[in-house]
């Protein structure tokens, strides 16, 4: 075993370095697009009508069920043969996003039912308006619960990002794999890749636990 | 009752996902198809098992009372929760060579799955461990029982019993996440669905077997994991 330095230096981290930026922008928008999306299944699973309920809640059970690897590739190979013609990044965050919509939804709707229903009465005797019951009542009490869990779908979002490599999308995991396969020296890129995850995630979780506490303080006191 | 829901949805969707692919040629793909199942089926029921090994090992290291084994179990949970699974794979199959120890793709593979799920199976195993009442920890060492016996005897029993719906949840997780294995040229179910998808160019009657297939996997985990949950939880009802 021999670890090259100045492989390292000069090849694999200049070429980390320039795509680590994508790594970031698909988990971001990935992630604010499951955000929308769940909160649209959410709306459809918790509707009144069992005709839209219990078909959206199918949906969520199998997007939920299925390999995120698998619904990346279908798209990939569907998109296109139906005339949407997208970069392989857009598809990926696409997948991504569609994928963690389903988990998102489920958080949503957990924290929403964890509000008791004496809050929901409360309001309603209180004569307040719809809106207002769910931005002054309902909201900040479905919070707490929700924030930690998103935060946590966030950092798995960002672990997941090397799926993409699948689709040929320039993220880490892919410059990991070219630098692996130019130079056959697979060690240095591949521990490097590691070891930005690493201390990625663990700066994403400090940072959730920050954002947890912040909720817990400010807007419940 | 759910139980029988997650069977009734899993036969469903086998049912249609076959009726789909007999309209669509079955017999060009459906074997590759179910050739490349059988090697997800294999290689999640090993790395199951060593995720279990490896989360009770690390759970329970994690409760010791000796800093140094609690801090290998932590050092051990948060490099293999915090880097991602891809990486992990790469790194037993492309970078272990290096170091002189060549792993067969099968064996990186279960390696890679079963450590990498064993470290979010052992906070599973710890939180498990930590919900058992304080009270009993201290009736057993008032019975004079080794710590070993409180361990197997008391603690385990009981601790197992809040264990099984989040491993249940976490295997379920494994199974899907067996569809990365392709990235030590092992062809999985996902990957023989790539191969054929590219042969035969039938990409919603390929993919919707293979969604489909996956999906009856987890269903009949979550069934298996309802019948588990209501025997390991029957004596604690026996009463009423």
């Amino acid at each position: 075993m021999d670890w090259d330095w100045q492989f390292t230096f000069d090849v694999v981290l200049p070429q980390m370095l320039a795509v680590a930026p994508v790594t970031i922008q698909a988990t971001v928008l990935s992630f604010l697009l499951a955000l929308v999306l769940g909160l649209v299944l959410m709306l459809l699973r918790t509707a009144r009508w069992r005709i839209v309920s219990i078909p959206a809640g199918e949906l969520i059970e199998f997007i939920r069920g299925t390999p995120l690897l698998v619904q990346l590739f279908f798209l990939f190979f569907l998109l296109p043969q139906v005339g949407i013609v997208l970069p392989p990044l857009t598809t990926g965050i696409l997948g991504l996003g569609i994928y963690n919509s389903a988990l998102c939804a489920e958080v949503y709707r957990a924290g929403v039912l964890g509000v008791p229903v004496g809050q929901w009465e409360a309001a309603k005797a209180l004569n307040l308006s719809p809106w207002r019951t769910w931005r002054d009542i309902i909201i900040p009490q479905s919070l707490p619960p929700i924030v930690p869990a998103l935060g946590n779908y966030l950092i798995g979002i960002f672990k997941e990002t090397p799926l993409l490599s699948f689709l040929a999308v320039a993220e880490l995991m892919h410059a990991a794999k070219l630098i692996g396969s130019e130079y056959y020296r697979f060690t240095e890129a591949v521990t490097l890749a590691g070891i930005f995850f690493l201390v990625m995630s663990l700066a994403a979780a400090a940072l959730v636990r920050l954002a947890e506490g912040y909720i817990t303080n400010r807007i419940l006191h | 009752m759910t139980g029988r829901l997650a069977a009734v949805a899993a036969l469903t969707t086998f049912l249609l996902g076959i009726t789909v692919a007999t309209f669509a040629d079955v017999r060009i793909f459906l074997p590759s198809l179910l050739q490349g199942a059988a090697v997800t089926v294999q290689v999640a029921t090993l790395s199951f098992a060593l995720m279990l090994a490896a989360a009770l090992i690390a759970g329970t290291a994690k409760t010791s009372p000796f800093a140094a084994v609690r801090w290998v179990a932590i050092g051990y949970i948060e490099i293999f929760r915090g880097t991602s699974l891809l990486v992990q794979l790469f790194w037993f199959y492309f970078v272990m060579p290096e170091f002189g120890i060549t792993l067969s793709a099968m064996v990186a593979g279960v390696l890679g799955i079963g450590l990498n799920f064993g470290a979010y199976g052992a906070e599973i195993v710890r939180g498990a461990i930590k919900s058992v009442p304080r009270g009993q920890l201290e009736a057993a060492a008032a019975l004079n029982m080794t710590p070993l016996h409180r361990l197997t005897r008391i603690v385990m029993p009981q601790a197992m019993v809040i264990m099984v719906p989040p491993m249940g949840n976490l295997t379920i997780e494994m199974v899907k996440a067996t569809s990365v294995i392709s990235a030590v040229t092992l062809v999985d179910i996902t990957y023989a669905s790539v191969q054929q998808n590219q042969i035969h160019y039938r990409t919603i009657e390929i993919f919707m077997v293979t969604l489909a297939l996956y999906y009856c996997f987890s269903q009949l985990i979550r069934f298996s994991l309802n019948l588990l949950e209501e025997r390991a939880t029957r004596h604690l009802s026996a009463g009423h």
